[in-house]
């Protein structure tokens, strides 16, 4: 039962918390793309990969009261704040996971943007093509954000670098 | 004259119950619907098991793609002399509202679940693979399937063109919401389109809808919804969803520990072995999956059976609202209480969430999450619908979820009323 969500809570269980839900959504994405085996379903959207399925079902957690979200209002928008609660945590205690610890993965990507983070999961999304295109699609679909040639070779060596966690 | 820009001698129309008529004039769109992939979509049902609640939900994604395509064109007519609408993109609009389901397979939620596959790599095959389909569009041009395939995945470069495929307020779920709600027979789901597309705007990367319009844009904010709930999650036609996803799950599962199925499940094999070609994709619709239902009604295996029958003849699982907070500890009762009493939990128990479902509902979310609905102000400024609607602000903010607990009661009420076990279930049930 719930599977799916106690993979979430695992997840939550390894940070003290989480801050804003596209960091969320990027970081799960990436995960998945370093062969973590969440199941949420991701399509491309404005801003990169985005999984309508994590998305409920961290609004199923917060609703069952495994998880704490806080809403803080920002300059022009909202952001919200993730922890995992006590009766996410006795939750857990009943499932036995076969995740990989995932405390340094998540470090590493708190201490990134939420802009770095969409680029690495857009990079990750063209992994199928060869590299040289893969900058070329991340140029055209993400021209707003103006990244460059260095933060692509940036978003490389964090990938490779990801991976190499064990 | 090029390919792409050939015309119909005469205009076609399909009529269409939601619509009143499709239009037809491109040579392209003609010979896409005539192609074997696109006809296929007739043998898939739009909304999946819903017909065993709705009997009259038997529409296929046949109609939906028409209607979507109709939509767009209708869309590109307010746009055709709007700033930031290139009119070269129209065809490409067109070829992609009608192509963009082309992937669904039967009872596509639940076979993806279980076989692990995803639909959109299935349109991006047929799309760019030896199809008739990709025969039609490489006559356009060489590349023009790339193209198609991008603005479906939401790739291409316009993101104006994607959006008008994929978006908040997009013309899939504009036709999806008021044709199911046709066809169920229900009274929501109905909003003023017309209106819609009136005060719709072609903006850069996206489309945007006047803030007169915003009422209009409640009325479909409001249908979408109450269909949702009211038919997307309706607890039978997910108690049909979880008979049909055991029954797969069931049939692979005999097939890995090497079970001698009566009839060879020659049709989805592939798919246990967990890598079905193009061809075998295709081969596989609603009409073939019902036929392998009807034949394993009689196979030796209780489990494959019994789920078997309870589909085809609509001996549905019962539910009860179930919190898997507060009742963990009951939920682990019942799971040993069920195996006591000789029905496989991983079969007969089975927790339902409202994430399982591939429907949502609209939510502003957080800056840079999702792209909103935005409402063009007289200002030429861009605000986030709820943000200007008391309405949409009250839905967007509720944040509803449900979980349901389904088990074959009549298999239960059989037991003997002396059976401990039997009364243990019942208590833990209902009190």
């Amino acid at each position: 039962m719930l599977e799916n969500h106690a993979k979430l809570m695992q997840f939550f269980s390894s940070t003290d918390e989480i801050v804003g839900r596209k960091k969320l959504q990027k970081m799960i994405y990436i995960l998945k793309k370093c062969e973590i085996p969440f199941e949420e379903r991701y399509q491309f959207h404005f801003y990169g990969p985005y999984s309508e399925e994590l998305t409920l079902r961290v609004e199923e957690m917060c609703n069952l009261g495994f998880i704490s979200e806080t809403k803080e209002e920002k300059k022009n928008y909202y952001q919200y704040r993730y922890q995992l609660t006590d009766s996410g945590r006795n939750f857990l205690t009943h499932y036995e996971m076969d995740l990989p610890p995932l405390n340094v993965h998540i470090e590493e990507m708190n201490g990134r943007s939420s802009r770095f983070l969409e680029l690495v999961s857009t990079m990750l999304f063209f992994e199928h093509l060869p590299k040289e295109e893969i900058a070329e699609k991340v140029f055209t679909v993400k021209s707003a954000q103006n990244y460059t040639q260095e933060d692509i070779d940036e978003g490389w060596k964090f990938i490779e670098h990801l991976r190499s966690i064990h | 004259m090029a390919y792409r820009d050939e015309k119909l001698s005469e205009e076609k129309v399909f009529k269409d119950p939601v619509h009143r008529y499709v239009h037809v004039r491109e040579r392209v769109i003609w010979d896409l619907i005539g192609t074997a992939e696109f006809q296929r979509l007739r043998r898939i049902k739009q909304l999946g098991t819903s017909y065993l609640t709705f009997h009259g939900a038997e529409h296929s994604r046949f109609n939906h793609s028409l209607g979507v395509y109709e939509i767009v064109r209708r869309i590109i007519e307010n746009f055709k002399d709007r700033p930031n609408w290139n009119q070269e993109e129209r065809l490409l609009c067109l070829c992609a509202a009608l192509l963009h389901d082309l992937g669904h397979g039967p009872f596509s939620h639940s076979f993806e679940k279980v076989f692990k596959l995803d639909h959109e790599d299935f349109t991006q095959a047929i799309l760019l693979g030896d199809t008739e389909v990709n025969k039609v569009l490489s006559k356009v041009e060489k590349g023009f399937p790339k193209k198609v395939a991008d603005v479906i995945n939401k790739t291409y470069e316009n993101k104006l063109v994607v959006s008008l495929i994929s978006s908040q307020i997009d013309a899939d779920r504009m036709d999806y919401l008021q044709r199911d709600a046709y066809f169920t027979g229900v009274s929501y789901g109905h909003f003023d389109m017309e209106r819609i597309l009136r005060v719709m705007r072609p903006m850069e990367d996206q489309v945007v809808v006047k803030e007169s319009g915003m009422h209009a844009v409640e009325d479909y904010i409001m249908s979408r919804y109450q269909m949702y709930w009211q038919v997307y999650f309706h607890p039978v036609t997910r108690s049909a969803e979880v008979i049909l996803t055991k029954i797969l799950h069931r049939a692979k599962e005999l097939y890995e520990e090497g079970y001698n199925f009566e009839l060879k499940p020659v049709h989805f094999l592939s798919f246990f072995s967990g890598e079905p070609t193009l061809e075998e994709y295709l081969a596989l619709d609603e009409a073939v999956v019902l036929y392998y239902f009807q034949t394993w009604m009689k196979e030796e295996d209780a489990v494959l059976s019994d789920l078997c029958q309870r589909f085809v003849n609509r001996k549905l699982f019962k539910y009860i609202e179930f919190n898997p907070n507060s009742q963990m500890n009951e939920w682990m009762e019942l799971y040993k209480l069920f195996t006591k009493a000789g029905l496989n939990p991983d079969y007969y128990l089975v927790v339902d969430s409202s994430s399982d479902l591939p429907y949502d509902f609209y939510r502003p979310g957080e800056e840079g999450e999702r792209l909103p609905i935005h409402l063009l102000q007289p200002n030429d400024e861009l605000k986030e619908l709820s943000r200007l609607s008391d309405i949409v602000e009250s839905i967007s903010g509720k944040k509803r979820t449900d979980h349901k607990l389904y088990i074959p009661l009549d298999r239960l009420e059989e037991m003997s009323n002396r059976s401990k076990t039997k009364k243990r279930i019942m208590e833990i049930l209902f009190g």
